[in-house]
């Protein structure tokens, strides 16, 4: 009964019908893609939260002696998380660091490399998000008596976020594709599913063009997601 | 309330204000009159230690705030900052930005901040605007929100930074009437400004400074009509 629904594919029936449909292969497609979705979430929440704690250590370093001693360590981690390629540092994690630390889930050790790794990247886009705000800003949150910590959270931080959000969805975006590597280190993610079921069928074609063109639906829906909240975002700066 | 003893501050090798002595008591209305870059503002701005003097002290309310153990966070609610460029918070709303001091630093209720927002926009005639965001604003407008979010601290003391000198000139007035109404509550204030006519009518005593020193001090009426310092005769020949 799936070959009538299949008929208008012509001769391309067989080859949906081999990949995806025989032996409910298309499951792979779905895990791929749920867990793929999940590492890339999970990833950009740790990256942005590990991002803002070194952005705002930067720029307290100025004024803040034992931020400008963390300063040092947080320069360190962003250039060597920047410097190595992240397939490396996945191999060390998942072959050296995180069997020391006793972890086990291969979806616990990627995000552990992902979210660590767009930290680094997220730090310096918001660090440079936050001294394109206006110094009048800090002076004024200080003029009414707010600490310099306060000052950060409740009027820089916010306005800093907003200046950078391009940047932090390319981020997003780049992340999700750069999760295809988690495949290689145990994980079942959309990569993955695709090469399970071309292992099956011995077919190399359909299954990747068909997780090419979904992670480039996904680009496209994140990219048109964030031009939508951006614009949302803006509207305190509309007359 | 203020009181000045010998203040200096210098950037690296430049030295702004060498020595400044000034007493302002409860009530009065200084006027800071000078050309630029003689470091009017920053004497205003070293008082609330928005820039740390090198050197002298500032005793504000009996407390030297210049002293390092002084918690300046507590002395800054009591102190309201105008700035030439509002600084208004864009991310929120005219309403929250009045409200964001008083609620986030004095822990008053929410509804209570907010009914005191109402008032003093009611008085400074923005009631309308209570929801809009700073963008949508005039510039006179932003300065009388930035003007109000100081005073729903309900400081000891209103330090103004040239506060019309960013507007259009025909916005000028509408701040000028809301500090003029601010003097006559008999709120103590501070006022560097290049408004001649506002130091003449509303100060009660206005004070020239050029390169980092007060070089006459007196009241309106002496100060304009009867200027003793060559500099300070040479300035006013100019922007009278």
């Amino acid at each position: 009964m799936n070959i009538n629904f299949l008929d208008f594919l012509g001769p391309m029936k067989d080859a949906i019908y081999l990949n995806f449909i025989k032996n409910d292969r298309y499951m792979y497609i779905v895990d791929g893609l749920i867990n793929t979705l999940e590492i890339t979430a999970v990833s950009v929440i740790i990256g942005v939260i590990i991002g803002i704690i070194c952005a705002v250590i930067k720029v307290a370093g100025k004024r803040v002696y034992i931020c400008k001693l963390l300063g040092y360590v947080v320069d360190l981690y962003t250039t060597i998380f920047r410097g190595v390629p992240v397939m490396v540092q996945y191999l060390i994690a998942f072959i050296g660091i995180m069997p020391l630390l006793g972890i086990r889930s291969s979806f616990v050790t990627a995000i552990f490399v992902f979210g660590i790794n767009s930290g680094a990247y997220i730090s310096e886009n918001i660090r440079a998000g936050i001294e394109a705000v206006d110094h009048g800003q800090e002076e004024a949150g200080r003029s009414l008596g707010f600490t310099y910590g306060k000052t950060m959270f409740l009027i820089i931080l916010p306005q800093a976020i907003k200046n950078i959000l391009p940047a932090l969805g390319n981020e997003f975006i780049a992340l999700l594709k750069e999760t295809s590597i988690a495949g290689y280190f145990a994980v079942i993610d959309l990569t993955k599913g695709a090469r399970i079921i071309q292992s099956q069928t011995y077919d190399g074609i359909v299954p990747y063009f068909t997780i090419a063109g979904i992670y480039l639906v996904l680009v496209v829906i994140l990219t048109q997601l964030l031009n939508i909240f951006e614009r949302r975002l803006k509207k305190s700066d509309r007359n | 309330m203020i009181e000045i003893n010998n203040l200096q501050k210098s950037f690296g090798k430049n030295n702004v204000l060498k020595g400044i002595d000034l007493k302002i008591e409860k009530g009065e209305v200084v006027v800071i009159i000078g050309p630029s870059g003689s470091g009017k503002s920053t004497l205003l701005r070293c008082l609330n230690l928005l820039e740390e003097p090198t050197g002298g002290e500032i005793i504000f309310e009996g407390t030297n705030i210049t002293d390092k153990k002084a918690n300046i966070n507590l002395h800054r609610q009591k102190m309201g900052m105008v700035f030439q460029h509002f600084n208004l918070f864009p991310h929120y709303t005219v309403t929250e930005n009045i409200t964001l001091a008083p609620t986030k630093l004095k822990k008053i209720p929410k509804e209570e901040a907010i009914e005191k927002a109402n008032e003093l926009l009611e008085k400074v005639d923005l009631l309308d605007k209570a929801a809009a965001y700073p963008s949508s604003l005039s510039g006179g407008q932003k300065q009388r929100v930035a003007i109000v979010r100081a005073l729903a601290m309900e400081p000891d003391v209103m330090l103004f930074d040239e506060p019309t000198s960013a507007l259009d000139p025909e916005m000028v007035g509408e701040v000028l009437q809301v500090m003029k109404d601010l003097a006559k509550e008999g709120m103590t204030m501070v006022v560097v400004t290049h408004e001649m006519g506002f130091a003449k009518e509303v100060g009660t005593r206005v004070i020239f400074i050029d390169e980092g020193k007060i070089l006459e001090e007196n009241s309106p009426k002496e100060f304009f009509e009867n200027p003793q310092n060559p500099r300070l005769q040479d300035f006013l020949s100019k922007v009278l």
